[in-house]
This record gives C-alpha cells, structure tokens and sequence, in this order.
C-alpha cells in the first residue's frame, strides 16, 4: 500500500499490516552526538507557558482544582474546542473546554464523582445524576459481585487502591498508529478483524469480543469527529511533523477524554516524532528552533491534562498525577540503539518549559546507550529531579524493542499488550494477621483462615515462616478472584473503547499485582530470625507490641542473610498468586511499587517486629527502610537488585536520593559518577530508580515556605510530583527518607 | 591476616577518581584538631576482617567503578596497617580494580613501601606548609610527609594533593603558593585540592565526649575557597 504523505519514507510490511515498530526501524535515524544541537525556548514558547504558569498559580489558589465542568459527562465530542491562546498554539486540544477545568467521568463509579465534586465545593449536576440513575457505573458491578471476605479485606486495608470505584488505567493505546496510518485505515483493519468472528464458533469469549469490536470501530469514528471539531480530518496519515505530533495527540486526548484511569501513560513517540522531523527538516520545511516548539508545544498540553480525583485518592496517588509517562532511549534489538534526536528534545522540555513531573519522562537504559545521551540524561536528573530510569536490558529480551511503560514502571508491547491493574496487598499487615491467627488489630476486624494467636515468649522464625505461608496462600487466592471481579465488571461497564482500537485485536494480558511494606517485612522476619522478638499482648490477648532484643541484619546494607529474605518473599507471593486462574487467561505479573500509598499503608498497620512503631509509614516501593542503610548507598542499591525482576515483572521500584554535595564535587564528576551508578545498578540485573539530587534542607524549606517554591519536583515512586502538591504527611515521609550524603 | 576497620562506605565520589568504594581503618597516629572521624583515632577497635573479606566485599560493587573508579583505603591512618591493607589492594588488583590510599603520609618503613607497589593513587592530605603547624595541629614533622612524597615521585605512582582548609591557619595566599610548589616540584602531583573545613563532625566529638580542638574555627566562606583556588 502506498499513500502520498510518505513520500520520502523507507518501504516494508509496516506498509501492509498495522506495525509501527517495523516503520520506525525502516525509517529512524539514530543519534550518538552530544546535546549542543538543541534549541532553546522561543519567545512564543515562553509567553505560552507564562499563562500556563499563571493557571497553574490559580489552581493552586483555588485548593489545587481550578473548575470543574459538572454537567456534562466527559467523552471525545462533548465539550466545544477548548484553547490556551489560539492565536499562538501549534498543537491543539483540550479535555474540556477551557484549560485545567476538570471535566466528570462517572463510568468508574458514581460516589467518587460526587465526592470529588463537593470536596472542591461543587455539586454534581441533577442532569448527570438522572443520566447515570438508570446506568450501571463498573463500581456498582464490582459491588454487586464481591463477597463479604472480599468487603472485609478491602476494609481493613490488607488489600487497598483497587480499581473498583475508578477507571482501572495502565493502558497504553498505539497513539503513533493515528499519525501514521490515519483513522480510516484503522477502521478498516477493525472491520475485517470483525468479519473474520464470523466463521468461529461463538462463546462467552467471541460474542465479547465481537461486541468490543463494535464499540472500537465506533470510538474510532468519535475520534474523528473529535479532530474535525478542532478544524482537522485525520482521517488519513500525517502529512509532516506537526500534523504527526497533532495526530498523535488527539488520539491521546481522545483516551483521557473517555477514561479517568488511574495511569494514563503515552507510551514511547520521542523516536517516532524524530522520523517526521527529520524528514521535514531535510526538506528545508522546519528548523531546529521549530521541531523544538513542536515538542514543546505538545509537551504544554501534557502538562495541562487532569482528572477529577477524591482526597482519598491523593492519600495514595499523591500529587494529582496523571503518569503521563514516555519512555525514551533503549536500544534496538539487533543492537542499534533507539536514541534519536529527539530524545534530546523531549528531555530538553525540562529546560525549555522548567522542571515538571508530567509528563513521566522514563529513561530506557542500556549499558549500551550512546555515552553522549547518558551523560545528558545525567546532567538533566541534576539539574531537575525529573527523570527515572528502567532496566532495558533486563527488558528488551522480554518485550522486544518496542515496548513503553504504563503508569511507573509496568512494561508492555505497545499495541500488543495491556495490564489489568492491580494495586497492592499489606505483606506487612498480613504477617501480624498470621502472628494474631486471623485477627487484624487496627481495624479490629477477624479474617482469614482462624487459629490461635501465637505462644511463647519469643518468636520462632520457622513457626512464623510457617504461618506466614498459610495466610499468602489465603490472601493471593483471595486477591486474584478480586482482581477477576473487578476487571470483568470494568470490561463490561467502562471498557476502553479508543484505547483498545489501538492495540492489536488480539491482545496479551497482564494481571498485575502489587506489594507494599517488603523492607518491612524483610526486616521483621530477619529480626524474629537473627534477634530475639518478644511479643506483647494487650488485655484482649492479641499481640499489639513487639520486644526485639540484640542486632539483626537490616534490608538495604547488601547483606544477603536478609536481603535473600526479601526476594524469597516477592518469589513466594508470585508462586501463589499464579495457583488461582485470572480473568481473561491473563498472566499474572507482580509489582513492588507504592506510589505514595506507603504513607497510608503504614498509619493502618500495627507496630512491627523489626522496631517500625504502628502507624509509622513503610518505605516506598522496594526503598529499603529509612535510615536504616549503614554502608552507603550502592549497598542500599545492591539490596534492592537482589529482588528477581523474573519474580516482579509489572516492576520493583526504588527511590534514591544523593546530596549534589555527595556526587562530586563539580558538575562534570557529578555527571560522570551519577552515569556510573546508573550503569552499575542496572549491570546488577536492577529494574527501576528515580533519582533525586538534592538536599533534605531545600525540602524543610519548601515545607515551610511553600509559595517560595512553586515548581520545586521531586522522584516519589515510579513518578514524579510537585513537592507542593504532596499532602503534609507525604511530604513529611519524603523528608525523613535516607539522604546519600557526603562523607 | 586481619585487620581493625572502622566502616565502609559502599559510594565514595568525593575520595578518589570515579565511584570508590571506601574503607575507614581503624587507628590514627596523628591528632589532628580538624579531625572530622575522632572516632577512627583508637588502636585496636572497630570490627576485624579479613582482607579476603574486604576484598569479597568491594568486588560486589566492580560494576559500579566504570573505567575509573576502584576502591580507596581511608582512615584512621591506612599505613598504621600497612600490610593488611597490601594485602586486600593485592585481592583487588588480582580483581581488576583500581586501589587509592588515601593517608598523611607521616610513616614510611618497609611495610609501607610494599603497599606502594599495589597502589595505583595517593591522596596526600598535606596539612599545611609550615613543620611549626604540623607539630602543633597534626602532632608529627612535616618532614616525614614531603620524604614519603618525594619516595611517591620516585616510584612514579600518581598523586592528589589535599588540603583541608581552616581560617586563621591556613587560609593564605603564601600557604596556598608553597603547596603549589610543593606539587610542582613533584612530578607524580597531577591534581590539588583544597576541602573546605566542616564542623559537622561536632556531634560526634560531643557524643565521644572529647573536646573538638577547632569547634572555635569559623568554616571557610565559599568566597575564600574560590579565592584560594584560583591561586593554583
């Protein structure tokens, strides 16, 4: 097949099938020099992101939601066009019709609308209300099907964040595949995806998929009505860079206009963009200075989507993030890598627009990454704090080379894979639940299998270890048929219709699931096994209190007695969470991520062995715990490395943060050491770090004098956020976290 | 054979070239009233290893050292335990990794000269320039330290000068000028740095409950440290 508007670009199948892949590997050129070819922001560029910069004060102002929009349901034609400045956008398209005002998705459920409307002091319209009086939201699907022991273990916080009352997120649709083929063709692939049903015998299966077919092939055509309202047919292939990087936008504003899910991730355009680019470019059609406004300019828009979220929300999402996040670099499989100029430029919007944590700009890194990009990488983790890096080594051999990240650090081939998300489980509540014989303390609440609390005057770890055994087993079955109910009534009640016209119609699943308070556990179970632990009870005969007596090894200081602990426990709860069948024959995945419901996790959780008080905050993700590291931070680094990413496939997180002063002494030694450490973290088979240089005494003094700090962005875990934007106790938490310091 | 270590500190980047590894032994033969590791000073203490031990250790972080870092013996005075320290530098050149002692430089004898043949760097904390300063602050001759600089030039084995900087004793324009020539006159010498003087090693003269010689020391203006190093 052949199409004017690529003229210029190398043949192969990607002309015939669907396969973006195949056309940037025909078509890219890959970059090896350094950084001093960028372009600066230009005096458009600036004045456009002053206006933002003033929204974003206001929203601030305005107790961080500016507006909300709460008549009108939220979908791909429902708002007239919405613009920051017409007169000097290159790239358009808004969610609402005006810029930060929230509009409302009542899909995943109807109680978290109304409740985030009237926390900013709103109320959702009667129109919306009445609309959804006859409609099944997924939340009300999800409540109909959950059993009591479910109800109980949400309730006491064993299992938290579900996506049963939100959009579930973590899809990636193939935005790229609007630009480059335009919707037409897209539709016309669907259409024959759906012909070919016919001949197969019809079951559960294919009658849904039929349907779904239905609604892709009718979201398609949404999408370009949604473009034509803005001025745009996109119903064929992008003729240049802007329309490509527009094209791809609109797909992307499309998904977030129909789903409020809880990460909506873009996936990897840098490299693709850069072949549209240097195309135009090599056609005397567009310079340097604009191929950077374009990037900028769509980077703006990223920067500007929201959605309506409850507090409750932000207690474990904080910072209103999106997860808009970009994977840029890698290498390509047969070695080439997938640095392109425009992996400068898109890491360059941290300069030319100031540091920001959307969109989650996720360095794929490879021992093998050119050293020029490396070293700009470095600098620009520095300079902003707003970078994370993900082990493409570790995953290129998995997902091949074009795969992108959903939400912090969950991998998946774009257009061929997506995740039914999970949350995550309390290992740390769990084993006092074991210890207590299916009791919960904090919340009072009995559940699971029911025995005695246990006796003697001191822990015995194997006696423990063999409890502890009985209650993941109880607890992964318990999670995976939670997990099945949820993503069963979401498919039904609020499937990614756009999202899923993206993806290949035969796509592979990922059922991923979580744990938070790993170090915790780790740490107690070392305690009872190395120290003596002496259980308290109180007057109802639970154990609430723990004695530990003499030295044990802490998680964090590359000691293997327990750092092994550690990565036996993430084996152990992938072992059994895979014993129970998932919805969708979805593969089960495991994450060690927290985001910021570590805080959260913690305040409902009793004190622990290893000496954590009750209610004191677990260490994000796979972090070991605060303080607790003795022997510096590669030893805390080497720790976290020992957890399998065979075990964690959906990711194990980790959160570092160094003192400039700490790194070097100059700029050029600290961008060196920083690409170092990058290399030789992830040369230990590590997965995933953020890194944050700076001081604890920058974060006391936006503590206290927030307004002094408006953009101040920090690595939280698997993203980043607005220092500002964290509520007092997450920032508290961020504060008290091991800061490398010099010696 | 063994030896007395104080800690380990698994990112070094300020002590050597690239990421180091560090060792802090054990012991000091000096006492020196900037001294910011009081605990490092007693002979006999802290934990013993082996240096198969040490060894075994530092080689867990080879992939961190990139083409130019390595491991660097710290202190405590490293040439107190001359041939432990021989020995685990001999472990870990065996393992391909860069060995940098970092010391006063104030013992030269037979044990010490063995354990410059497995070092790849010197730092020389050169105290100050004056043998009056030395005897007063450091407690040893300032001779002792420009013969084991002069034995360094000799072997040829690559050198950072360091000073530390502490106003009112060392802030000048004539000290800074001789460590100048000092360097110059060594041909091993091919970086100097000067470190600012801290004093956030007062909380741990305070829970040892000793003195802290120069707690009355102001630390060094950031204005005097570029002032100072513009000079070399």
């Amino acid at each position: 097949m052949e199409h004017k508007n690529w003229t210029g670009f190398n043949p192969g199948v990607w002309q015939d099938e669907i396969n973006v892949r195949d056309f940037i590997q025909q078509n890219y050129s890959a970059y090896e020099g350094d950084s001093s070819f960028l372009a600066g922001a230009t005096e458009r560029t600036n004045g456009l992101m002053k206006k933002l910069e003033n929204l974003f004060a206001l929203e601030r102002q305005f107790g961080g939601v500016l507006d909300i929009d709460t008549a009108t349901v939220s979908s791909l034609t429902s708002y007239s066009p919405g613009y920051i400045d017409k007169d000097n956008e290159l790239i358009f398209g808004m969610q609402t019709n005006r810029p930060l005002k929230r509009g409302v998705n009542p899909f995943g459920g109807m109680r978290m609308v109304r409740q985030a409307c009237e926390a900013y002091g709103y109320k959702l319209s009667r129109k919306v209300e009445e609309e959804f009086h006859y409609r099944t939201t997924h939340n009300d699907g999800v409540f109909r099907a959950y059993t009591d022991e479910m109800r109980q273990a949400r309730k006491c916080h064993v299992i938290t964040g579900l996506p049963d009352a939100y959009g579930r997120g973590r899809i990636i649709g193939d935005y790229r595949r609007v630009a480059l083929y335009g919707v037409d063709r897209l539709i016309e692939e669907k259409k024959k995806d759906k012909n070919e049903l016919a001949g197969q015998a019809f079951n559960t299966e294919q009658i849904r998929l039929d349907e779904e077919l239905f609604r892709q092939i009718a979201f398609l055509g949404k999408l370009k009505e949604m473009a034509s309202m803005y001025g745009f047919d996109i119903s064929g292939p992008a003729s240049n860079a802007k329309e490509a990087i527009q094209w791809t936008y609109f797909a992307y504003l499309g998904a977030i206009k129909e789903q409020n899910g809880a990460a909506m991730s873009l996936g990897r355009v840098s490299t693709f963009f850069d072949i549209y680019i240097e195309r135009d470019i090599a056609n005397g059609t567009l310079t340097e200075t604009d191929a950077q406004e374009l990037v900028d300019d769509f980077v703006m828009k990223l920067r500007i989507a929201r959605h309506l979220r409850t507090p409750e929300y932000n207690e474990l999402f904080g910072g209103d993030p999106m997860w808009i996040t970009e994977a840029v670099g890698g290498m390509g499989e047969n070695g080439r890598t997938l640095v392109t100029k425009s992996s400068f430029r898109i890491l360059n919007t941290l300069y030319t627009l100031g540091s920001s944590p959307e969109p989650n700009l996720t360095v794929l890194w490879s021992n093998s990454l050119p050293e020029n990009f490396k070293k700009f990488c470095a600098k620009v983790s520095a300079d902003t704090d707003s970078i994370q890096y993900e082990n493409d080594d570790i995953m290129r051999p998995i997902y091949g080379d074009d795969y992108a990240i959903a939400c912090c650090v969950s991998a998946m081939k774009i257009g061929k894979q997506m995740q039914f998300f999970g949350a995550r489980c309390n290992l740390a509540k769990l084993l006092l639940i074991a210890i207590n014989g299916g009791y919960d303390t904090t919340s009072g609440i009995h559940i699971g299998p029911q025995m005695p609390v246990m006796e003697g005057n001191k822990l015995d770890y194997d006696e423990v270890m063999k409890r502890f055994d009985i209650y993941i087993a109880w607890l992964s079955n318990l999670y995976v048929n939670t997990m099945n109910i949820i993503h069963y009534m979401h498919d039904k009640y609020a499937y990614e219709k756009l999202q899923m016209a993206l993806h290949d119609t035969d796509v592979e699943r990922f059922m991923a699931f979580g744990i938070a308070g790993l170090s915790v556990v780790a740490d107690s179970l070392s305690a009872i096994k190395y120290a003596n632990v002496i259980p308290v009870k109180n007057s109802n005969g639970f154990i609430t209190e723990f004695r530990t007596e003499g030295d044990f090894p802490k998680y964090g200081n590359d000691d293997d007695r327990v750092d092994l602990i550690a990565k036996d426990m993430a084996h152990k709860v992938i072992t059994e969470l895979r014993k129970t069948p998932t919805y969708r024959k979805a593969i089960h995945t495991l994450s060690v991520l927290t985001i910021t419901s570590n805080v959260m996790y913690g305040k409902n959780t009793g004190a622990t062995p290893d000496g954590r008080k009750a209610s004191a905050p677990f260490a994000p993700g796979a972090n070991p715990m605060h303080n607790r590291e003795e022997n510096g931070a590669l030893a805390s680094l080497n720790s976290v490395a020992k957890i399998s990413y065979d075990d964690c496939r959906d990711g194990v997180s980790n959160t570092f943060s160094i003192t400039p002063e700490a790194l070097g002494k100059d700029e050029d030694e600290r961008t060196n050491n920083l690409v170092s450490i990058l290399d030789g973290y992830f040369a230990k088979k590590a997965h995933h770090i953020n890194v944050n240089v700076l001081n604890r005494e920058t974060l006391m003094k936006a503590y206290e004098n927030p307004e002094d700090y408006p953009n101040l962005t920090i690595r939280v875990s698997g993203y980043a956020v607005n220092f500002n934007k964290l509520s007092r106790e997450q920032q508290r938490e961020v504060i008290s976290r091991t800061f490398h310091e010099a010696i | 054979m063994t030896g007395y270590i104080h800690s380990f500190q698994s990112l070094g980047a300020t002590d050597g070239p690239g990421i180091r590894f560090v060792v802090f032994m054990q012991g000091c033969n000096l006492r020196c009233g900037c001294c910011h590791n009081p605990d490092t000073w007693k002979m006999n203490e802290g934990k013993e290893y082996t240096a198969e031990d040490v060894a075994n250790r530092v080689v867990r972080y080879k992939e961190y050292f990139g083409s130019e870092g390595g491991i660097t013996v710290s202190g405590g005075e490293p040439l107190l335990q001359a041939d432990f320290v021989r020995e685990v530098f001999e472990l870990c050149r065996r393992a391909g990794i860069n060995t940098c002692l970092d010391t006063s430089g104030s013992i030269l004898n037979g044990s010490v000269k063995a354990l410059l043949e497995v070092t790849d760097r010197v730092l020389l904390d050169v105290k100050y320039t004056t043998d009056e300063l030395y005897k007063e602050h450091a407690g040893c001759e300032m001779k002792s330290v420009l013969e084991f600089l002069d034995y360094l030039n000799k072997k040829e084995i690559p050198v950072t000068l360091r000073q530390v900087i502490i106003p009112t004793l060392n802030d000048n324009e004539e000290n800074i000028l001789e460590l100048k020539r000092i360097a110059s006159k060594h041909l091993c010498v091919d970086k100097t740095e000067l470190l600012p003087f801290r004093k956030i090693c007062q909380v741990k003269y305070d829970k040892m409950g000793i003195v802290f010689p120069f707690a009355h020391i102001p630390e060094p203006s950031a204005e005097t440290m570029n002032k100072l190093k513009n000079l070399l």
